[in-house]
């Protein structure tokens, strides 16, 4: 119980008819990086807020750092960043960081923030002129500065461009080292691949899947190819050992899943030559968090 | 790369620290917005000024002595409710409230602070009116503790009124709804215009609106006509005690 940085049991939180979140259960361990992945109106923000003390569940219970959301004590152990805005129009990026830092009893020094996230250039810019992986960084920036023992990153890196999403990634990892716990949503199955010990996929408010990145994955391997499209996939798995699949996914992205071995690469292969395919992009992977993710959550647009 | 120490030491900074930070970035922001300082500065200057100098007024004594003291009235209007309105209205769309409302500041701590700006910008305010009038001949008379008390309460009227509106309209129903009500306070509020010059009929009305209570009683203090203003405090902290508890009730921080 004591090692839990977030403990959620059965919460549930209701907008009028509509169910965000479903009976959720969630825990994220002290010292670790937890991702919740899922997708748009998932229940992710809304969890996340309940958690952060913005919102009140409808049911269930939460606890962060063993107390209630909502209790003061915990406002200066956690650190949070919105998915957009709470920060002035007109107020200057070095202004914010320093007011922010004004409220801890051992804030970071905010120059040395700026800096590290590449912001000191813009120290005197008015919020409403930085762009918009500008104003995520300083949002990152104002959750750290009050060297809090529990993070919550909602989407940080939402519009980030690649420089900046690594300098969010290298953040997380120093808070990681640093002994903070980290709780993080994201769509980018990359990032939670990349950063979290645990992940957990929610979606229509319910928890799908949860597990270490590697768990999540399985030590399953899958052969990707590309060729033309419309390939007869019956004919291949027909010489392939049974338990084998074959899917072609978007057309000419072929996927082969089963017992990957060499005996399995030249069958594949064989048969191309003997249907005249020039395979292209052949490669043996891992499944990866994408392909559970669309496995759990389906690739239907909503 | 610079490193920092990231390593948890979490604490909240004493309450009169959070409180003078957030106080100081709202003077700031107050400062620096162009169109606050034309309805706080420039306007009420600019009426001191015309209405002391132009033979507009039909009033007994100095004109300046009519004047200076219902431009100190919208002075306190100006930045207790118009001011106030709008900034907590943005603050409260932009999300800043909700953003504050994580951090170890307290929302007592944010109102003592927005009250505190509050104060700290009609201090300026008192001072630069005050000084321009005693130029253009004002000469004062009264109790000036008598006018802090009417200027507090009538403070505390006007940001009731103020942060109800803020916390209950989208910010630009309040950004437009607070400066139609100040040209309209400035205008039936016997601000330069005296309430005698309205019809007897509506009188009664524009008598307990808090700006006539603030001017009335402001101005009969400055001009030594008469000993305490019971009843313009009277209205004064009957609006306080209305508005304070309508927005403490009505108030959505989201």
């Amino acid at each position: 119980m004591e090692d839990a940085a977030v403990e959620v049991r059965d919460l549930v939180k209701r907008y009028g008819r509509v169910t965000a979140v479903d009976h959720l259960d969630l825990r994220c361990r002290r010292g670790e990086v937890t991702a919740v992945l899922g997708p748009n109106g998932a229940g992710k923000t809304s969890t996340i807020e309940i958690c952060e003390g913005f919102r009140t569940a409808d049911s269930g219970s939460v606890r962060v750092l063993g107390r209630a959301p909502d209790d003061p004590e915990l406002k200066p152990r956690i650190g949070i960043m919105l998915q957009s805005g709470g920060v002035p129009q007109a107020a200057r990026a070095g202004e914010w960081l320093r007011l922010v830092s004004r409220f801890h009893a051992h804030p970071l020094d905010p120059q040395a923030l700026l800096d590290r996230l590449g912001l000191s250039d813009h120290a005197r810019t008015p919020y409403r002129r930085l762009s918009g992986g500008q104003q995520q960084r300083l949002g990152l920036a104002a959750a750290v500065i009050g060297r809090p023992e529990l993070v919550f990153l909602d989407e940080p890196t939402a519009g980030l461009d690649p420089q900046a999403r690594h300098a969010c990634w290298d953040m997380v990892r120093e808070l990681r080292a640093a002994g903070v716990s980290v709780v993080l949503t994201t769509h980018h199955m990359d990032e939670a691949e990349k950063l979290s010990d645990h992940v957990v996929i929610i979606d229509r408010g319910r928890v799908v899947a949860e597990g270490s990145p590697a768990e999540l994955t399985g030590a399953e391997r899958q052969l990707r190819f590309r060729a033309r499209p419309g390939l007869n996939l019956d004919e291949v798995l027909s010489a392939l050992p049974p338990g084998s699949a074959a899917k072609e996914s978007p057309a000419g992205h072929y996927i082969i899943e089963g017992q990957v071995d060499p005996s399995l690469l030249a069958t594949v292969t064989a048969w191309c030559a003997t249907e005249g395919v020039t395979t292209e992009d052949l490669s043996i992977e891992r499944r990866t968090l994408e392909d559970v993710f669309l496995e759990l959550t389906g690739r239907e647009l909503r | 790369m610079t490193t920092l120490d990231l390593s948890p030491a979490p604490g909240a900074a004493p309450l009169a620290q959070m409180v003078l930070a957030q106080a100081g970035a709202e003077v700031r922001a107050t400062l620096r917005n162009g169109e606050q300082l034309l309805l706080t500065l420039i306007i009420p200057i600019l009426l001191l000024v015309g209405f002391s100098k132009a033979p507009f007024l039909d009033v007994e004594g100095p004109r300046v002595d009519f004047v200076a003291p219902g431009v100190l009235a919208l002075a306190v209007l100006s930045t207790a409710f118009t001011g106030q309105a709008i900034a907590t209205g943005f603050e409260r769309r932009y999300g800043v409230l909700k953003r504050l409302g994580a951090t170890p500041l307290s929302r007592t701590g944010l109102m003592l602070a927005k009250t505190a700006a509050v104060i700290v910008v009609e201090v300026l305010q008192i001072v630069v009116l005050v000084l321009v009038a005693l130029a253009l001949g004002w000469a004062p008379h009264g109790n000036p503790l008598t006018v802090a008390l009417l200027v507090v309460l009538g403070t505390a009227a006007f940001s009731g009124l103020g942060l109800l509106m803020a916390g209950t309209l989208r910010a630009e129903a309040t950004l437009a709804g607070a400066n139609l009500v100040y040209l309209l306070l400035l205008a039936l509020g016997g601000v330069v215009l005296p309430v005698s010059a309205f019809p007897e009929s509506i009188r009664p009305l524009l008598e307990i609106l808090p700006i006539t209570a603030l001017t009335d009683g402001v101005r009969s203090v400055l001009t030594g006509v008469g000993g305490f203003p019971v009843g313009a405090a009277l209205v004064l902290l009957s609006w306080a005690v209305l508005a304070l508890a309508a927005a403490a009730r009505w108030f959505r921080w989201e």
